[in-house]
């Protein structure tokens, strides 16, 4: 693996401005690094960027200004095509919709992660396997996601992010679908995961998720201010700050 | 977007060297991978896809049975046909079209000329008699239109050939032999239909007919023949005894009907004028037998190439069903085809991914099709007890055009399919 020692995350002056007319400041060149081994949430009103900066997090789209570091690697002089790579193998995605494919059980929409990867077919499903016994799904590999509640459906979506063992665990909403309890049983692993050395980002609307990450970002307006300082909230955190804050 | 994605194009400098300091392994998509996932695609919407693949079935399957029903029909051997038309030579005197004082072009000994050539079972010349209107064929020398006066028969001159030739069979007595011929003999064989307007039931009492005022011996009545079924209608005297009498043929009347074995016609088609007369083949137009799969190539033809047209049409039907359904799923799955490109997935193999699905889909078709076609071919030959012919070409490549009309129908689709942007697809 590359520089075991180089941040997960690192944006220079990363910003992108969708050129006019007029131009459009998605997401003002910032700062943010974050190590190996982080739980960070970037949260912010919808509106606010958090698109934008999930996009530029997950290489899917590329910043007009600044340079991305991944991993240690400027993904801005790479091709298109070594993007996705990279971006297949050290970015695990879990979004807010799941994803799941509905034809497919657990065990084949985690095999899924490990198409393009070139893993060896016959690894697939023994990884695969062990990646959903790790998110406490076991019992359930060859369910359909329509048999299984949207907490399950979720941690097969983590399981698959999981498999090809990325760096970085990026996560879009990932409780935006789920009901209180399910919200919680997500987020319990996203801690649990973290514990074990997973870098996990989250991307959130939600204070209360965002309070169970040891460290927060705010995004407003396309400007992120990294800072231990929880944004204006509409209403405050039912958890005690302490835990959020770290 | 498109813009700032040109602009940061511009702005960057495409260094592959970055992916290879880093050793970033590229994405791969390996074929066993397109094959289960085309497949999968597939499966996992089976009535989707038997809908979808049915316009390719009806377009090979009617492809199929197409060629195979004419294969089948054109290898079909008709004994009827071929013991008779197939064996059967007909040589017509066309001296004058080369020659205009050239006389009858059958030399005295044609017969024996045509039976030396190998194959030749029987050959026989013969002409009809142009006799003037009013010269009548009676049974008595005088009457008054009472006693059997009959006009209307035709009276031909014929070589004994030509009865064996033409497969007759006697009602009663003997048709006349090489020497009754040799000599000019004034005898003659009547048809069964010419001996009942005459009168004549036997031939116990030696009887004899006058064509004008002379007299012939009947020798024999023809109750039926195999070809020329004419001569049951006609008096038949020999050549040389019509010659004699009449005088030659007028140009272009005389004939020669050669019946051969078996598979000997097209070669004795094409050696009879020589043999005739060395010295001026082309006195002769010798007519072969036609050939029986020509024959049936060319009545079918129209036919069949009409229903190909149809299949074709069903193919193009196919390939648009093939087209809207893929085109559809790409929409639908552009979730899908977000989430593979976030796991990794370049354009391009997300492009293999739908050209497989509709190449797999336009194959099925095409195996579905190719098995009804042989099928129907096989239970019309079995109703018809026939013997089922499939060229193995037809059956090997049936398939083929099913998985090009599923190709090219996911053309558009598939490049369709790789212009989603994954940011754009991930969000719903």
């Amino acid at each position: 693996m590359t520089a075991a020692s180089a941040p997960v995350i690192e944006f220079r002056g990363v910003g992108l401005t969708y050129p006019g007319p007029p131009p459009v400041a998605a997401l003002r060149p910032c700062e943010l690094t974050i190590e190996r081994g982080e739980f960070v949430a970037v949260v912010g009103p919808s509106g606010s960027g958090k698109s934008t900066f999930l996009n530029i997090a997950g290489l899917l789209d590329g910043p007009t200004s600044g340079t991305y570091l991944l991993d240690g690697i400027d993904t801005g002089a790479l091709r298109d095509a070594d993007r996705t790579a990279l971006r297949g193998r050290r970015i695990g995605f879990v979004f807010q919709s799941f994803h799941l494919l509905p034809q497919r059980s657990a065990v084949e929409n985690v095999t899924l992660a490990m198409v393009y990867n070139g893993a060896p077919r016959r690894d697939r499903v023994p990884l695969a396997r062990r990646a959903l016994e790790r998110v406490g799904l076991g019992h359930r590999i060859d369910a359909l996601p329509t048999r299984l509640s949207g907490g399950e459906r979720q941690r097969v979506a983590i399981a698959r992010a999981l498999v090809a063992r990325p760096s970085l665990l990026l996560c879009d909403e990932p409780t935006g679908n789920l009901d209180t309890a399910n919200a919680e049983s997500v987020l319990a692993l996203l801690e649990e995961l973290h514990a074990d050395g997973m870098t996990v980002l989250v991307i959130t609307h939600d204070p209360l998720v965002a309070a169970r990450a040891e460290r927060t970002v705010a995004i407003r307006d396309g400007v992120l201010s990294d800072g231990p300082e929880m944004p204006e909230t509409p209403n405050t955190p039912e958890t005690p700050s302490s835990e959020a804050v770290a | 977007m498109k813009g700032a994605i040109g602009a940061r194009s511009l702005i960057r400098a495409r260094t592959p060297r970055a992916a290879a300091e880093h050793r970033i392994p590229p994405s791969v998509f390996g074929w066993r991978d397109v094959l289960s996932e085309s497949l999968a695609g597939m499966l996992q919407r089976p009535a989707r896809s038997a809908l979808t693949a049915l316009g390719t079935v009806l377009g090979v399957g009617t492809f199929v049975a197409i060629l195979g029903l004419t294969a089948t029909a054109s290898a079909q051997i008709d004994t009827r046909f071929n013991a008779l038309s197939a064996t059967e030579v007909s040589i017509e005197d066309v001296a004058h079209e080369q020659d205009e004082f050239a006389g009858l072009a059958f030399p005295a000994d044609a017969d024996a000329r045509i039976g030396r050539l190998h194959g030749v079972e029987h050959a026989g010349v013969y002409w009809p008699v142009r006799l003037d209107p009013d010269t009548p064929v009676r049974s008595s020398p005088v009457g008054d239109g009472s006693t059997g006066t009959q006009s209307g028969i035709d009276v031909v001159a014929a070589s004994p050939g030509v009865f064996a030739a033409a497969g007759t069979r006697l009602a009663e007595g003997r048709v006349y032999d090489a020497y009754a011929s040799d000599q000019a003999a004034p005898v003659a064989v009547i048809g069964a239909g010419v001996a009942e307007r005459l009168g004549i039931t036997t031939l116990e009492t030696h009887p004899a007919i006058f064509i004008g005022s002379r007299p012939f011996t009947v020798t024999g009545i023809v109750s039926a023949t195999d070809r020329k079924a004419d001569l049951l209608l006609s008096v038949v005297v020999p050549r040389t005894t019509a010659e004699r009498i009449w005088g030659a043929p007028e140009s272009g009347g005389a004939k020669m009907l050669v019946s051969t074995r078996l598979g000997a016609a097209t070669q004795i088609a094409h050696e009879a004028a020589t043999a005739l007369r060395p010295d001026h083949p082309a006195y002769f137009k010798v007519v072969p037998p036609p050939d029986p799969r020509a024959l049936r190539t060319g009545v079918g033809d129209d036919l069949s190439r009409l229903f190909l047209l149809l299949a074709a049409i069903c193919l193009v039907i196919g390939a648009v069903g093939i087209a809207n359904t893929t085109l559809v799923a790409v929409l639908e799955r552009t979730g899908e085809i977000g989430l593979r490109r976030a796991l990794g997935a370049r354009g391009r193999h997300i492009t293999v991914q739908f050209l497989a699905e509709s190449a797999a889909l336009g194959t099925l078709g095409g195996l579905v099709g190719t098995s009804l076609g042989v099928l129907t071919v096989v239970t019309v030959a079995a109703i018809r007890d026939w013997t089922p012919v499939i060229h193995p070409a037809t059956a090997a490549t049936a398939p083929a055009i099913g998985l090009l009309t599923g190709l090219l129908a996911g053309l558009y689709p598939a490049w369709r399919a790789a212009r989603v942007e994954p940011a754009e697809a991930l969000r719903r």
